[in-house]
């Protein structure tokens, strides 16, 4: 199938007027969900997603259309409006494809044909197991809310006038489980998961034990007094938050005045216990690859290293305008134009685990679970402020469970309060790590 | 867009292997955007994506595939991929005959936005970054979106209901950086209806832009947020993102029959002020969240969920309101043909009360007055909430005074829902959103009069 997005890939850009610059990405996706309940299959879904998209420059003026499917007569009416569109765009030098940079791809095992293999029945015993294990986790589940098995197999293509022509596929699988566990008149959820290429491999027990553990200990939940206070991150949200950090480093936000590190380079913005790495070409990452999205090759980017800010990622066009080179962070899927964003971002572990970071606090909250992270955190300003639920910390031991609070501060100021990283580094299914991470001197705020 | 003998076929087919129900959901969507960033017009992009989704209902499991291939092949492939998928030992061939349906849309275009020049987009763009950089010097920098799609649906399904609608949406919104002494802020606006171009015959896009940037320089002297537990008063209009988020959610069937929501059983009791009467109408003309039929082809309603307080009903889609024995009330959707449908809400609102919204102010000795509401996201299980501020302000003896930081503002749905003290009379819609629930995004309508909320926990960073 790849040859195939290729050759459609070439099909589009052999349509390249003189003069003209023509990008093709093509993409086929195949995904397979299956959800139980109560022993039953619940629904089951396959489903292929295909399509194309067309970038067009033209006389220093960019222009976009995509379709969603591979069907080759519409490459015509697609390529025409993106023709269209670029008429309209601002005259701007630094429009450019991306051209080849040398940089060799890193040679990953992405795609397990273990995936593609792996039959219907198997993948709904898999869902049925995982919901029984929950349900038996623990007296207090009352419900196992959905137990999931979801596979995917991605190809894509792009194709350049200016050199590229690259392909790729990969394959995963994971499980969820989500737990309703009930008390005296209350009910907490909690939500567990379990990654991997080849499904035979997916841990079931981890997935379950996580998903009745996070709602059971969260039964009795009360809300917390106000205060500054230490708190130590669950690897999950680390991984929700070190995503927004990313997020502030893109070289758009940079170009555009949006990033609050935008002048900071070279200069410490955090603890010297932090290093900040966005490296695609680590297989272990859950959205490893090894190109972006205008066909560079990936790379591993050290963004902050040892508290001092080293890089921000860049597309080529984020590069050239700011004249430097791309570090391979083209985003985008076949329905827009590549944007700039960090792919596989983890920060460098120290070496204890939670328990024993837990051990040192004498008053604090173990953060569980956030919500509200779209929109109670400003990228723009730093402005930090999210729900969160999670477990006191006192004398070294975790103790009642709190809910209903929020906790507060600036992404400046979170960075340089971090006080330690845990060594439990987990590659989740996201575009982050997770690992404990310890912050001092947070706002909560409850009764 | 399929013909009635193709619909016929595939819905056989998809019954074949047995089955209660099955159901051919066509999409054909078209849209378009244009976008300027940093002065420059940056980009317009056009797509196009059609494409069908079929499920097969057996017992309590339902299969669903879907295909971007029309052909009959394609869909009878689809239907023979989603009856295995539902897998039920008792086949048999099954005739459907399909009698065509029309519901009138709430919401006639007049202007296609895909009849207006291009250019005309871009000048609209060019208008409202110019009217927002005229505001100060320091708004730094500024983004302008259009955009408008046209979605094109059609229903068949082995009850022999066959019907569609066209529904065309056009929004426009600027985004702001103000840059200061303490750093950057940001201002948004956005509009968004269920119209076509003539939505700019309503609105002028510079005045969005000059509150856009205005909103982010009066955060410039915002001070820090206060924490813990303050007397809220929401303001008219995006507060309703508060319901959406505090009751909402809990009212829909399909948390309802997991037991995962603090409202599950709670029919005919009272879990609200008296002064509320929470509603959502999918029939309201031009909203962003209304549509003449839901994505099982069900007409659009007008649902009263709460009465003075008393839970009246839940939101259903035709899968849980199948297994209830009672009718869908207009609420399933989906974000694509690539979806199964699911309980949603389309225009939630909180109906007019009848106090002055100045006197709400004067009568709060100490609080933060809420103008502006991002997102939110509920916990249905817990009721616990969040949704963030964008703009707000102190209240000190009865006065609106100095502009806070952003935050979050926590609460519990239930708790939060029994406590509200006053409503206004100053009803209004608010902006446009995006509700996402399972991995699908769908566009919803909110809206409030002022109403005042004794104790709301406010995520700041001031202890």
């Amino acid at each position: 199938m790849l040859d195939e997005l290729l050759e459609l890939g070439d099909r589009i850009v052999g349509r390249a007027k003189e003069g003209e610059q023509l990008e093709a990405i093509v993409v086929n996706d195949r995904e397979t969900e299956v959800r139980v309940f109560e022993g039953d299959v619940e629904s089951f879904t396959s489903a292929t997603s295909q399509g194309i998209g067309i970038r067009v420059i033209n006389n220093q003026r960019q222009g976009f259309a995509w379709a969603g499917t591979l069907d080759p007569d519409v490459i015509d009416s697609t390529l025409a409006e993106a023709r269209d569109n670029a008429t309209f765009g601002s005259v701007d030098p630094d429009l450019k494809l991306a051209e080849p940079d040398g940089v060799p791809m890193a040679e990953l095992d992405l795609y397990d044909q273990a995936v593609a293999d792996f039959p219907t029945d198997d993948k709904i015993a898999l869902a049925l197991e995982l919901e029984k294990m929950t349900k038996a986790g623990d007296p207090r589940v009352v419900l196992v809310e959905s137990a999931d098995f979801a596979d995917s197999i991605s190809e894509a293509a792009v194709v350049t006038t200016s050199g590229i022509r690259i392909g790729g596929r990969d394959a995963g699988s994971y499980v969820t489980s989500t737990v309703i566990a009930g008390g005296d008149d209350e009910t907490q959820i909690g939500f567990g998961y379990a990654v991997g290429r080849n499904p035979r491999e997916l841990d079931l027990v981890k997935a379950s034990e996580m998903a009745v553990e996070r709602s059971t200990r969260l039964l009795g939940a009360v809300k917390p007094d106000t205060g500054r206070i230490t708190v130590v991150l669950d690897p999950m949200v680390t991984a929700q938050f070190i995503g927004i950090i990313g997020a502030t480093l893109s070289g758009e936000a940079v170009l555009k005045g949006r990033s609050l590190f935008a002048d900071r380079l070279g200069e410490t913005v955090g603890s010297e216990l932090l290093t900040l790495v966005d490296d695609p070409t680590n297989p272990n990452a859950f959205t490893a690859g090894e190109a972006d999205g205008e066909g560079l090759a990936t790379r591993r980017n050290v963004l902050i290293e040892d508290g001092r800010l080293n890089k921000f990622v860049h597309n080529s066009y984020t590069a050239r305008r700011l004249g430097t080179e791309s570090t391979g962070n083209a985003v985008r899927g076949f329905t827009s134009t590549p944007g700039v964003g960090t792919i596989a971002l983890s920060l460098a572990p120290g070496t204890r685990e939670q328990a024993e970071l837990i051990a040192d606090i004498e008053d604090g909250v173990l953060i569980q679970g956030v919500s509200g992270l779209h929109s109670g955190v400003n990228p723009v300003s730093g402005d930090f402020s999210t729900g969160a639920d999670g477990l006191r910390i006192r004398n070294g031991e975790l103790a009642e469970p709190l809910r209903e609070f929020t906790i507060g501060s600036t992404l400046q100021r979170m960075l340089l309060d971090i006080i330690e990283v845990g060594g439990d580094l987990d590659w989740l299914p996201s575009s982050a790590a997770g690992l404990s991470l310890v912050v001092g001197d947070v706002t909560v705020s409850g009764a | 867009m399929i013909d009635q003998g193709t619909l016929e076929n595939t819905l056989a087919a998809a019954t074949a292997r047995g089955g209660e129900f099955a159901e051919i959901f066509v999409e054909d969507r078209q849209s378009s955007g244009a976008l300027l960033d940093d002065n420059r017009i940056e980009e317009l992009s056009s797509g196009r994506s059609r494409g069908a989704g079929i499920r097969v209902i057996v017992g309590e499991s339902t299969g669903f595939a879907h295909t971007a291939d029309l052909t009959e092949r394609g869909l009878l492939q689809a239907a023979t991929a989603a009856a295995d998928a539902a897998r039920d030992g008792n086949g048999g061939v099954r005739t459907v005959d399909l009698s065509s349906q029309h519901v009138d849309s709430p919401s006639p275009v007049q202007v296609m936005p895909e009849t207006v020049a291009k250019q005309r987009k871009v000048e609209l763009l060019e208008l409202a970054n110019d009217a927002a950089r005229q505001v100060g010097d320091s708004i730094a920098q500024v983004s302008v979106g259009y955009g408008d799609v046209r979605r094109r649906i059609q229903i068949a399904n082995s009850d022999g209901l066959l019907t569609g609608d066209d529904q065309v949406k056009t929004r426009f919104s600027v985004s702001c950086v103000a840059l200061g002494d303490t750093g950057m802020q940001t201002g948004r606006e956005s509009i968004g209806h269920t119209m076509g171009f003539e939505l700019f015959d309503q609105y002028d896009v510079t005045d969005l832009a000059v509150k856009a940037a205005n909103r982010a320089i009066t955060k410039l002297g915002a001070r820090p947020a206060p924490s813990g537990a303050v007397t809220t008063v929401i303001g008219k209009g995006g507060g309703g993102v508060l319901f959406h988020e505090a009751c909402g959610h809990g009212l829909e069937a399909d948390h309802v029959a997991k037991q995962a929501t603090v409202f599950a059983g709670r029919v005919g009791e009272l879990v609200a002020s008296p002064l509320v009467t929470v509603i959502d109408d999918g029939t309201m003309p031009h909203e962003w969240g209304a549509y003449a039929i839901d994505d099982e082809g069900k007409p659009a309603q007008r649902n009263v969920l709460i009465e003075d307080g008393i839970l009246l009903d839940f939101m259903w889609d035709e899968l849980r309101a199948r297994a209830e024995g009672r009718p869908s009330s207009g609420n399933g959707r989906r974000q694509s043909y690539k979806y199964l449908p699911m309980v949603r809400m389309t225009n939630t609102y909180i109906a007019n009360g009848e106090t002055d919204p100045e006197d709400i102010i004067a009568d709060t000795d100490s609080g933060i007055y809420v103008a502006q509401l991002g997102g939110g996201q509920v916990n249905t299980v817990s009721g616990d909430f969040v949704f963030g501020m964008t703009e707000a302000y102190l209240i000190e003896n009865g006065e609106i005074t100095e502009p806070i930081r952003e935050g979050n503002l926590i609460g519990n749905g239930p708790e939060v829902l029994t406590s509200i003290d006053a409503l206004g009379n100053d009803f209004e819609m608010g902006a446009p959103g995006t509700c996402g629930k399972d991995g699908q995004g769908v566009p919803v309508g909110d809206g409030t009069p002022t109403l005042r909320v004794p104790a709301l926990t406010v995520g700041g960073t001031a202890a």
